[in-house]
């Protein structure tokens, strides 16, 4: 019977069940890791699943995080039943309402999966800053260590704050525990019934605003009674422990799984105790077992309820006997006196020890350090534990230590010893390498799944995804065992280990992992008599060394066989259940069988056939790989980058790319959050299976496959014909007149494109004999791959035009500019990045970029490397990223900046003009800068001017010395997406734009929240299928473009370069020269949009002929002349809009779940389209005559009877 | 004026039908609007399993890419409760058109696989169809296959289905075989009980501007008719089957020429999308005023009256004719 309550899932999931169920109101935003609660509970909702009361929560999608704070609080306000998701600077975007709620007293939880906090650096990844910096709102804090925890004390908190009043935050470690797939068992629905008390939610409505019963909240006080009334609500604090003390009791006589707030676990009489919270506890409780039962007498205190802190309680948790406390803290608090928990527990013993009375007094009060560990998920392992226990043992430990890094700048890290390991023999454990595209999570899962249901051990599975989009690689770490699993750390020490992609034996060593004796899996395409003889010297060493079993096979060709193309996932699933022996051979195949059924059921019977047919291929095609006694590899593992690559990319950026940044020391890391650009270039990722090949005779190098690469990987270059092409090197006579006698080449960076094929799409010409082939047509990396390594060192070293020789006002020309973004991480395909591109080849030697937080900060600004890069006089865009809500008044910040310190050098150079010449000095102030000539006539007189100042010895010199460079122009471009500028920077966006400042901005519109997985905005399309919008989205999208043209100084375009690319660069032209804000809406395909990324561009076309996506450019500069400002760029729509629409999933799926919905939906988006369209057309076709008074219009009778 | 047929065993109040044709059949309301213009029976546009199958692998494709690959991403899309992606859609339709009207509603289906003919032949007629028409459209391009390999597979379809259904089943095929007369009889001796003549193969088309091949439809004109007038008047007497001539008609006097060689249904399809289903009641009108003008006392009567053995020159079907057509062509 109990088994039936057991089921494989991650935290994220099991806390919004929880949520979910005990909801009335749930109001969501997206933010990593937490975003999947809020997914879970809106599809839910979209399902009708009810809550415990029977009823349907009322989900909703808010703008920003303290847009979903605000609602939440309003619908408590109100007597509804509110909870809500976040992480990070959500959490801190919601602090301010967390003060009003605890300030009324009112029960709520506010489910958080914990994550660092954007400091010199954003990371998603887990720790405590944020809610650190929440716990002083007043609010209840409980943590969970582990996915069973993270659904129980989810209920617990419920229960608690219902009953205290004081509103909960119930937090959990990001990634490690709310991604962590575990076996749990699940709360019933009597749990529930008996830990929910109806009376204390009839209390609540009760407490809820009505005009029936009237009240008012929220006043304003004065001196003489804010501060007693602030003191009021202390009585509520002093009871809430005692509260979730005894509803951890009752949850514990219900369920068998007992909790305390503060619990000890380890010797009775410990003398060296741990003090922590979260999943890092489950390491320490793991590690203190183990060292006890090898004679110590060690313990672990795990903190559950940080808020209110009891500090008796705490120190009655303690055992007597202790001596000495180490304090670990997941959180930075730089300038404290310590950290958080640190000082809290100082507080508790020294308070404790003025007090006779406190159960648990010390007989000798216990020497007590601090440390910090786990910073952004970084590992906290058992020989990590070892070494804080280890400190304490040390007749003076050190304090405000750290552990887990290398401090080699002040010497806080502790000592640890890598080599030891407590994984109980009785744990499997396996590890797989595999591509974000050959489905091997999604596998991993499932295997879990497959174990967990099908035996009675316990499994856990922890993924580790790359931070690039287009080839991804993943490692899935996955433990079963006979207990449940508390190791809360990634898996060094491997029974198994699989490689599923070839390419990964040539980045590092797969055997370094493996315990003696273990299992290797690799896939190959080598026979299995040729398998070791590729395998690189290392890897073939640690095998003899370990006595390992390898085995392999040629999945892909298994796969391809079956029909799964690329997936190899279901072969090597196959592979390691029968190798592994977790299950016996036949019951597992079986078992696959069957998650194949229930997995692919939904697709369709050839994908379950598919599968299946895979499955029974496989095992004739696994072969075993003798291992020989003597290493002779005739391959080696390539370093991360080049030799020739810079120190600092070589030194720190090097190890972070080979996946061994952990063992950084911290000097080796900027202070500051500085990073050089142009360094993507030295990271050949060598993603492509297939790359253009330039066939020069079918070339009319019109310089589209260039415009639309969104990688920066296939360029063209003109030059003279003096430049000696080697062999091989392919070059043809330049076509446009202005090019005459020179040479063109288009040149592919094989080892840096992806392989998207957007410019094959794009090439318009055709092989006259053979029009199947174009002028760049896909062919197969490796054979070209050493000519084009060859081809593309030397097309770098052909000079670059003269940019004042260079017409930008058309694409042909334009797109032999250099461009100063390349080789990004993101998706294979991506519509964004052709948009930055033409960016930065217009204008990037003079740019300055506020980027929002989204895909675009993503790839341009993730370590290990940034696309950002510069031209050969060292020039290029600076780049920086505040926050997601922040970014249009940062990049203000910028233009009022830079304009002050520009305004501040005119002035100096006017104090100077005796000095350095009245005459040379005005032509410096007034220099025309409006095209490439005139930068660069600016720029060499600045040079000038530096010359003849350093001659000077003046302050005013020396001061105007700094800031010459403020005299040539500088262009401040604000990038971001539609997640920022359509909802949560809308009105700062707003704000800026409005300012009239010369700032310009790049919204790059994929009407989706990208980067965090595929969440609706105001952007996305009525009708459009997305995350929290799983009905289709019911509104229309939010006319961004429109409103911004409704204060008239702003110069606002919508472009799609795929419909239209020389009005997109025309767009960017007129953006930059207008003096004034600008706004350009780019349409950017997506990866979200469900789409074949290979041809984006025709969608982009079709978006436009379709109606959905209109072109147009307004000019305040056009009215100020006297004409219309609005040029409406596309003709009439000659598309249906469901044609538009059968090109893309994230529509086409609607008609798949919910048939009658979509047709409606399609019709009105259709009517939508055309009135948007007669509007425009309407507006376009005003005439402008600002003077003249609008005619009379009568005044109706029944307002004209009123006078 | 009498207008009754029998097509597949069912009694039609008239003889006109608007053929498979999923512009035609799109929606309920059209399917009521073709029962009030006086559509005999209604043959729904077909199912066709191939693209089912292609429209699956691309949501499929298209919906996974790029998941479980990066950290803040796992998933672009939400999850939906249910996918419609076999053929729900289809029959659900074909029950709620079965209920909306009174006139007999015929399932159409186009299959890629022997498995799926046979499973969602018996799912529409637990829908409520009252007959099949199985839509084989197949071009053969190996030059290794017989024309007794390509006919056997016809056959073979047929055969599997008629096992699994009770409803009555007509074959809607393409004229190009070496012997039609001899398909036609093999079906027959298969089980069909009704022959639809023709499909007509949607044939490609290039753009010498972009320099690839199109596929727009062209609607048909009533040139047409020509072919399946000839074979329906030719197998009229040489078969037992149901006859429903397709392609071209467009005006009463198309409908009428099809039914005097032997047809016991016409079958309209360009016309209906050119001037919309009330052109049916158009074309009925004129059909009954011309049977009237002409003194018929019933469709009955004018039924197969011009076949091959009942037209006063049974030579002018076969072969020999073309000579002297071409030759009457005026100049």
């Amino acid at each position: 019977m109990k088994q039936a309550h057991f089921q494989t899932l991650d935290a994220n999931e099991a806390v919004a069940r929880i949520a979910y169920q005990l909801s009335e109101v749930i109001a969501i935003y997206p933010i990593t890791p937490a975003s999947p609660m809020g997914e879970w509970a809106d599809q839910w909702a979209a399902y009708h699943r009810h809550n415990f009361w029977g009823t349907v929560p009322a989900v909703v999608e808010m703008q920003s995080e303290a847009g979903a704070a605000g609602a939440v609080h309003g619908a408590l306000q109100t007597g509804a039943l509110a909870t809500t998701f976040t992480a990070s600077q959500g959490l801190l975007l919601m602090i301010p309402n967390m003060y009003k709620i605890a300030g009324e007293l009112t029960p709520t939880v506010f489910h958080i999966a914990a994550r660092s906090i954007a400091a010199q650096a954003l990371s998603i990844f887990g720790d405590h800053q944020d809610v650190m910096a929440a716990r002083q709102t007043g609010w209840a804090m409980l943590c969970s260590n582990s996915v069973q925890e993270a659904q129980d004390l989810a209920l617990i908190a419920h229960a608690a704050t219902l009953e205290s009043r004081i509103p909960f935050v119930h937090f959990f470690d990001g990634f490690r525990t709310s991604h962590e797939v575990g076996k749990i068992e699940m709360i019933t629905a009597a749990t529930l019934r008996a830990m929910i008390k109806e009376e204390l939610v009839t209390a609540h409505r009760e407490r809820g605003l009505t005009p029936d019963r009237p009240v008012l909240r929220g006043t304003a006080q004065n001196p003489d009674v804010y501060f007693q009334a602030r003191e009021a609500v202390n009585p509520f604090y002093a009871r809430c422990a005692a509260i979730v003390a005894a509803t951890m009791a009752r949850f514990g006589e219900l369920t068998g799984r007992t909790y305390q707030p503060y619990e000890y676990h380890g010797a009775p009489d410990a003398e060296s105790v741990i003090v922590l919270m979260g999943s890092g506890a489950e390491t320490v409780h793991e590690t203190v077992d183990h060292l006890n039962a090898h004679g110590q007498r060690l313990g672990v205190l795990k903190v559950r309820l940080y808020r209110p802190w009891d500090a008796e309680r705490f120190v009655a948790a303690l055992p007597a006997s202790v001596r000495k406390m180490a304090v670990l803290d997941r959180t930075k608090e730089p300038g404290a006196g310590g950290e958080p928990l640190y000082l809290d527990v100082l507080q508790a013993l020294a308070e404790a020890g003025r007090k006779a009375t406190t159960a648990g007094a010390f007989p000798v009060a216990p020497v007590v350090v601090g440390g910090r560990y786990g910073l952004s998920s970084k590992e906290f392992t058992p020989a990590m534990v070892k070494a804080v226990f280890d400190n304490l043992a040390a007749p003076a430990p050190a304090n405000h230590f750290t552990v887990g890094i290398n401090d080699d700048v002040c010497q806080t890290s502790l000592v640890v010893d890598e080599t030891f390991s407590i994984e109980p023999p009785e744990v499997t454990r396996a590890l797989f390498y595999g591509l974000g595209s050959d489905g091997t999570v999604g596998a991993n899962k499932e295997s879990i799944k497959i174990i967990g249901e099908n035996t009675g051990y316990f499994a856990q599975g922890y993924f580790v995804y790359d931070s690039k989009k287009a080839g991804a690689t993943t490692v899935s770490h996955l433990r079963f065992g006979p207990r449940p699993i508390r190791s809360t750390y990634l898996i060094t020490q491997a029974n198994f280990v699989a490689c599923h992609q070839p390419l990964f034996l040539q980045r590092m060593n797969v055997a370094e992992c493996l315990v003696p004796g273990g299992t290797l899996l690799l896939n190959s395409p080598h026979p299995p008599e040729a398998v070791w003889q590729h395998l690189p010297p290392e890897t073939q060493r640690d095998l003899i060394a370990k006595r390992a079993k390898v085995y392999t096979i040629d999945a892909l060709r298994v796969a391809r066989a079956a029909g799964m193309g690329l997936r190899i996932n279901t072969v090597m699933q196959t592979c390691f259940f029968s190798v592994s022996g977790v299950l016996p051979r036949d019951a597992a195949i079986d078992a696959i069988k069957d998650s194949i059924r229930k997995a692919y059921g939904k697709k369709g019977d050839e994908v379950v056939q598919r599968n299946i047919a895979a499955v029974d291929t496989t095992l004739a095609n696994l072969c075993a790989v003798p291992v020989p006694e003597a290493v002779d590899s005739v391959t080696a593992i390539r370093p991360p980058v080049p030799d020739g690559a810079p120190e600092f990319v070589r030194r720190v950026l090097g190890p972070v790319i080979a996946g061994k940044g952990d063992r950084l020391p911290v000097s080796a890391l900027p202070n500051d959050g500085t990073y050089p650009t142009a360094t993507a270039r030295w990271e050949k990722r060598n993603l492509a299976v297939e790359v253009p090949v330039w066939e020069p005779d079918i070339c009319i190098q019109c310089g589209k496959c260039v415009f639309v690469c969104p990688h920066a990987a296939i360029r063209s270059k003109v030059y003279d014909d003096a430049v000696l092409d080697p062999a091989g090197f392919l070059s043809v006579p330049a076509r446009l007149p202005e090019w005459k006698d020179k040479r063109y080449t288009l040149q592919v960076a094989v080892e840096d494109c992806t392989g998207c094929g957007v410019c094959v799409d794009v090439c318009p010409a055709r092989n006259k004999s053979e029009a199947k082939l174009k002028a760049i047509n896909m062919q197969p990396q490796a054979p070209v791959r050493q000519a084009g390594i060859r081809n593309w060192e030397h097309f770098l070293t052909i000079p670059e035009l003269d940019r004042r020789t260079v017409s930008t006002q058309n694409v042909r020309s334009m797109q032999t500019l250099e461009s100063l973004f390349e080789f990004s991480g993101a998706c294979a395909g991506c519509g964004e990045t052709p948009y930055i591109k033409l960016l930065t080849q217009l204008f990037g030697d003079r740019m300055i970029v506020a980027n929002a937080t989204g895909c675009s900060s993503i790839y341009g600004g993730n370590l290990p490397t940034t696309p950002w890069t510069k031209n050969h006089e060292g020039r290029g865009p600076a780049w920086s990223n505040s926050l997601f809500e922040d970014n249009a008044e940062f990049g203000l910040g910028f233009r009022v900046s830079l304009d002050k310190q520009r305004q501040f050098a005119g002035e100096l150079l006017q104090q100077l003009s005796g000095a350095l010449g009245a005459e040379w000095v005005e032509g410096l102030l007034t220099a025309d800068q409006k095209d490439e000539a005139g930068i660069y006539e600016q720029r060499e007189r600045v040079a000038e001017l530096k010359r003849r100042l350093a001659t000077l010895n003046s302050p005013e010199a020396r001061r105007l010395l700094v800031l010459a460079d403020m005299l040539v122009r500088k262009s401040v471009w604000i990038i971001g997406g539609d997640g920022w500028g359509y909802d949560i920077g809308y009105g700062g966006l707003d704000h800026v734009l409005a300012s009239g400042h010369n700032v310009k901005v790049l919204l790059l519109d994929t009407e989706v929240y990208s980067n965090t997985g595929g969440q609706a905005s105001k952007a996305t399309p009525l009708g459009a299928v997305a995350k929290f919008a799983v009905g289709g989205k019911p509104a229309a999208k939010k006319d961004l473009g429109l409103i911004a043209m409704t204060y008239g100084n702003i110069y606002v375009a919508s472009v799609a370069m795929g419909a239209k690319d020389e009005h997109t660069l025309k767009a960017f032209l007129e953006a930059e020269a207008y003096e004034g804000p600008a706004l350009i809406i780019a349409y950017s395909q997506c990866i979200a949009h469900g789409i074949n990324m290979a041809t984006g561009m025709q969608n982009q076309k079709a978006a436009v002929n379709s109606g959905h996506w209109l072109l147009y450019r307004y000019h305040p500069d056009r009215a100020a002349r006297g004409e219309n400002p609005l040029q409406l760029d596309s003709g009439n729509p000659r598309l249906k809009l469901g044609e538009y629409r059968a090109m893309e999933n994230r529509y086409k799926m609607l008609g798949k779940s919910h048939p009658e919905a979509a047709q409606t939906l399609l019709t009105r988006a259709q009517e939508e389209v055309n009135l948007r369209w007669k509007l425009y057309q309407h507006l376009a076709a005003r005439e402008w005559k600002p003077g003249e008074d609008p005619p009379e219009t009568p005044v109706p009778a029944a307002m004209g009877a009123a006078k | 004026m009498n207008l009754e047929t029998t097509y597949l065993g069912l009694k039609l109040r008239s003889p006109l039908v608007p053929s498979a044709a999923q512009p035609l059949t799109e929606n309920l309301d059209q399917i009521k609007r073709l029962e009030a213009a006086g559509a005999g029976a209604i043959v729904l546009h077909s199912l066709f399993e191939e693209q089912l199958s292609l429209e699956r692998r691309d949501l499929f494709e298209c919906l996974e890419q790029g998941t479980e690959s990066y950290a803040e991403a796992l998933s672009y899309f939400p999850v939906p409760s249910e996918f419609h992606v076999g053929p729900e859609l289809y029959l659900k339709k074909l029950a709620r058109a079965k209920a909306a009207v009174r006139v007999p509603i015929i399932g159409s289906l186009n299959g890629a696989t022997r498995g799926n003919w046979m499973d969602y032949a018996r799912q529409m007629e637990q829908a409520g169809a009252d007959a099949l028409e199985l839509n084989i459209y197949w071009i053969p391009t190996d030059p290794s296959l017989t024309a007794l390999e390509i006919e056997n597979r016809y056959v073979d379809i047929l055969q599997a289905v008629r096992q699994q259904v009770r409803i009555p089943v007509a074959v809607k095929l393409s004229p190009f075989f070496t012997n039609f007369a001899h398909v036609a009889r093999r079906l027959e001796a298969a089980g069909a009980d009704g022959l639809v003549l023709f499909n007509r193969f949607y044939q490609p088309d290039l753009d010498l501007e972009a320099l690839e091949v199109t596929n727009k439809v062209l609607l048909s004109t009533p040139m047409a008719m020509r072919l399946p007038l000839r074979w329906t008047a030719i197998l009229r007497d040489q078969l037992q089957l149901s006859l429903a001539a397709s392609s071209g008609i467009h005006r009463a006097s198309d409908a009428l020429k099809m039914l005097m060689a032997g047809a016991d249904v016409t079958m309209m399809c360009s016309a209906l999308l050119r001037y919309g289903e009330q052109h049916l009641a158009v074309v009925e009108r004129d059909m009954r005023h011309w049977l009237e003008q002409h003194g018929y006392a019933s469709l009955d009567q004018l039924r197969g009256s011009m076949s091959q053995r009942s037209c006063p020159d049974p030579t002018a079907f076969e072969r020999a004719q073309y000579v002297r057509a071409v030759s009457s062509y005026p100049r």
